[in-house]
């Protein structure tokens, strides 16, 4: 019973990997831009819920009404005032401006919030759980991000595949400059694109924010095990990237449950696995 | 019209009367050499970290900047590096000075396997892909319990006494070897860059897929300037960790240390040009020396400024100096000259 | 009345002079074919129009309006669209997906899904298939469907016949006149001296980014015709 107990742990916190890398996916395939500083406006994110729920003592969920519009706000202005200027001369000037911006996020929280960490506090949901089975009880939290996660990816694949954004979106991927003959503004369609890929970041902070201690630091992480669910996945496919957390999760619980410090090491070492494996990810893009 | 001043602007500069550059040559040479004698262990000491941010730049320019390789990871090969330094000294009970070669070697062996891996990540995920190979190596070291684990080991004494019985003497000897490690980093990515190999380097970093269909190998270009860089990288890790005494492995694997701090130094000089790493360190030192008390101000500062040279002037400081002065310190260029051109025909 | 007039149109890639003072002149819901050898400048002239090679806004006028260096996203909201070489189809999207996209400028016109469809009857029954599985002959219908449901009063066709089989190009090129019966001015640009005569009333011929012959399709003197093509 203990392995499923790893293994239902494992998959919780794959969830939550998931809505990490949902939005690094989407941006990557849109645009071809790896946002480095992605892990960090996660944690901006729920340094932003920290503050609404210091200041206006809002419910800490409750602050997602806030948060999720001012991140998208953000993504759209920054991809339109400053990331869509270092598109299209090469990979160099998209990597080193996120990669500043990734510096200037981490320092600029920890002169804001300083660098103690920080969580927040659910009450009786943090310890509410649901017995599936005898010895086998799964927290109530964990289960609504796995929800959360779910319906965010099945939304995100239902506006790429439903609507005509979406379209415009996919066909991004393929061909900018014939989109553009279609009478799609790119840079607008861009800055959506990253609004969008910020606000599910935004969901995923304040979610994070009240599951784990968070600090200023804690971007890069995030932005890692992003980036190993995407790989894993099959880049270009949302419910390979919702795998592919879920792939990372487990790996990280069987190795925590080995030996504490194995945790993350084994959630790195799934991720060679399958590079070596299965360079396309394990759900490769047919076309 | 116009074109012809040009042609004969570049070799002029470039090829100033030899006694005047073997005297400048000497003049530097000496001023170096002779450091101990009349400067202080502050300064050797100052000496030796410019040396291996230097020596870093230029290797992260010679990864980058010509061959395409945008890696986030070094800090791995530079931790490793010190990592089997401090193994080797424990282990082995030898003076550390012989371990410095050895822990280079180390490097370029771990090199083999991960760049196999990495290989499969193209572009942008190559970058991050090594970011995470560095996290894997950090997390290994924090598992050597005979290194000190997550807490990391200091130099044994003997092994600091065995390279020199005092402090003013170390950092003399420490001094020596920066300055040998940064001029054998020169050396390498420059004549790298002048060789054969380098033209179809320039080649990759210019376009790729062309290089690629003019014959050139680029995959194996690629893995041995990988390997090389990481056989370099190495030997300044364990340069660095010498100098230090200690090592753990956050320090050891640091990519603020390791990585940010170089490729800003690399951008602000001129990513691609082989003067820009030496402007880009003269730069952040003295950004540093002014503007490090201000703390995360500072490195805010430092990203807003690597962020504006990316946008505004892409090949930094060094691109927009010798676009006015038309001038070159290091002369890779191969200039066409008719007169081959007529004897062929 | 005329439609789009180019006044010395001028355009470079980089230091390279591609077109060197090109003027011509088209009127509404007329036809006109640009024959050229290949490098003569056909393709940059069709890419400096629909705004993805930037020239001075006066080099080109659009229905009375200068559009020289718009982006092309709004040149094509001002009713001119293209129908690219080598097609250009989505490869993600499904043939519909193709079309449908087509129209997401918004303008309103003839054109609509069914209308493309009805052009086209052999897309209708494969309009859930990747646009990249149909025939070549199949995709450049898809591509022309496209374009048509920007409701464009100027069409471009960039090498329509590129790559296809004859008793095809014939088909593709059938379309043309009952996309001219709705009002569009069809621009084509071709290699086939033939063909491109056949299809429009006027041609102009470029060599070397400029303009050496222009006139009546039906009264040409072919020979002539043939030696400025190759600017012999």
């Amino acid at each position: 019973m203990d392995w499923i107990n790893t293994l239902v742990e494992g998959v919780l916190a794959g969830a939550l990997y998931a809505l990490f890398a949902a939005g690094l996916s989407l941006v990557f395939g849109v645009m071809r831009l790896v946002n480095l500083a992605h892990g960090d406006f996660i944690v901006l994110a729920a340094y932003f819920a920290y503050a609404l729920v210091a200041a206006l003592g809002l419910p800490p969920l409750l602050t997602l009404m806030l948060v999720v519009p001012l991140m998208a706000g953000l993504g759209y202005v920054l991809q339109r005032g400053l990331l869509n200027r270092t598109l299209g001369q090469g990979i160099l000037s998209p990597l080193l401006v996120t990669f500043g911006l990734s510096i200037i996020l981490q320092n600029g929280m920890m002169q804001v919030f300083s660098a103690n960490t920080r969580r927040l506090h659910l009450g009786s949901l943090e310890v509410a759980s649901l017995h599936v089975l005898p010895g086998l009880s799964v927290g109530w939290y964990p289960l609504l991000v796995l929800v959360v996660a779910v319906a965010l990816i099945g939304l995100m694949q239902m506006l790429l595949f439903r609507t005509r954004l979406g379209a415009a979106l996919r066909a991004s991927s393929d061909d900018i400059e014939t989109v553009r003959l279609m009478g799609v503004d790119s840079r607008h369609l861009f800055a959506v694109a990253t609004g969008l890929a910020m606000a599910i970041a935004a969901v995923a902070g304040v979610l994070m924010a009240a599951k784990t201690n968070f600090d200023p630091m804690a971007g890069p992480s995030r932005l890692i095990y992003a980036f190993e669910a995407v790989i894993i996945g099959g880049m270009g496919s949302l419910w390979g990237t919702l795998i592919g957390g879920m792939v990372v999760g487990i790996a990280q619980a069987v190795g925590g449950a080995i030996n504490p410090g194995w945790q993350i090491l084994a959630g790195h070492l799934a991720f060679l696995a399958i590079l070596v494996a299965a360079p396309r990810g394990l759900f490769p893009r047919t076309v | 019209m116009n074109q012809t001043t040009e042609i004969q602007a570049a070799p002029a500069a470039a090829l100033s009367p030899t006694a005047l550059r073997i005297a400048f040559v000497a003049v530097v040479f000496l001023a170096f050499a002779s450091a101990p004698l009349w400067s202080g262990r502050a300064v050797l000491s100052l000496a030796v970290d410019m040396a291996t941010i230097l020596a870093l730049a230029m290797l992260w320019n010679l990864l980058a900047g010509y061959a395409g390789l945008i890696s986030m990871g070094q800090q791995a090969f530079v931790g490793l590096g010190g990592y089997i330094l401090f193994g080797f000294v424990q282990s082995t009970g030898l003076s550390p000075l012989l371990g410095i070669p050895l822990a280079g070697l180390a490097a370029a062996l771990a090199a083999v396997p991960t760049a196999l891996l990495l290989f499969r990540l193209r572009g942008p995920y190559f970058a991050v892909g090594s970011w995470v190979v560095a996290e894997i190596y950090l997390l290994l070291a924090a598992q050597v319990t005979a290194l000190g684990g997550g807490s990391g080991t200091s130099l044994p004494m003997w092994a600091v006494r065995a390279l020199a019985p005092d402090r003013d003497l170390r950092q003399v000897v420490l001094y020596y070897i920066a300055m040998g490690v940064v001029c054998g980093t020169w050396l390498l990515t420059w004549s790298l860059l002048r060789s054969r190999f380098g033209l179809a380097l320039t080649a990759i970093r210019d376009s790729e897929s062309a290089a690629a269909s003019l014959g050139v190998d680029t995959r194996r270009v690629k893995l041995a300037v990988y390997i090389l860089a990481a056989f370099a990288t190495g030997i300044i890790g364990a340069l660095i960790f010498l100098a230090k005494l200690r090592i753990s492995p956050d320090a050891a694997f640091s990519v603020q240390d390791w990585t940010a701090d170089i490729l800003f130094a690399v951008i602000i000089g001129g990513i691609g040009t082989v003067e820009g790493p030496f402007f880009g360190t003269a730069v952040y030192f003295l950004l540093r020396w002014a503007f490090s008390d201000l703390g995360s101000w500072y490195l805010i500062g430092l990203g807003l400024i690597a962020i504006a040279f990316m946008l505004l002037a892409p090949d930094g400081l060094w691109g927009v100096l010798s676009r006015r002065l038309r001038l070159t310190i290091f002369p890779i260029r191969r200039l066409l000259h008719s007169v081959h051109l007529l004897d062929r025909a | 009345m005329t439609l789009l007039q180019t006044c010395g149109l001028t355009a470079h890639y980089g230091d390279f002079q591609a077109l060197f003072g090109i003027d011509l002149a088209i009127g509404d819901g007329e036809a006109l074919a640009l024959v050229g050898a290949n490098g003569a400048g056909k393709s940059t002239l069709l890419r400096a129009l629909c705004g993805q090679l930037a020239v001075a806004p006066g080099q080109i006028r659009f229905d009375g309006r200068e559009i020289g260096g718009l982006a092309p996203d709004k040149v094509v909201r001002l009713g001119l669209a293209m129908v690219p070489e080598g097609r250009r189809l989505f490869p993600s999207l499904t043939v519909e997906e193709n079309l449908r996209l087509g129209a997401y400028a918004g303008r309103a016109g003839p054109w609509d899904l069914e209308r493309v469809f009805g052009l086209f009857p052999v897309l209708r029954e494969r309009r859930r298939v990747a646009a990249t599985a149909l025939s070549g002959g199949q995709q450049q219908m898809v591509a022309i469907g496209r374009a048509l449901m920007s409701n464009p009063r100027l069409l471009l066709c960039d090498e329509i016949s590129l790559g296809l089989a004859p008793v095809v190009v014939k088909d593709v090129y059938a379309a043309l006149p009952k996309v001219m019966a709705e009002g569009t001015a069809v621009v084509v640009v071709e290699q086939d001296i033939g063909q491109a005569l056949r299809f429009a009333r006027q041609y102009v011929c470029l060599c070397e980014g400029r303009v050496v012959m222009a006139g009546d399709s039906a009264t040409v003197d072919r020979d002539a015709l043939r030696q400025a093509y190759f600017g012999v």
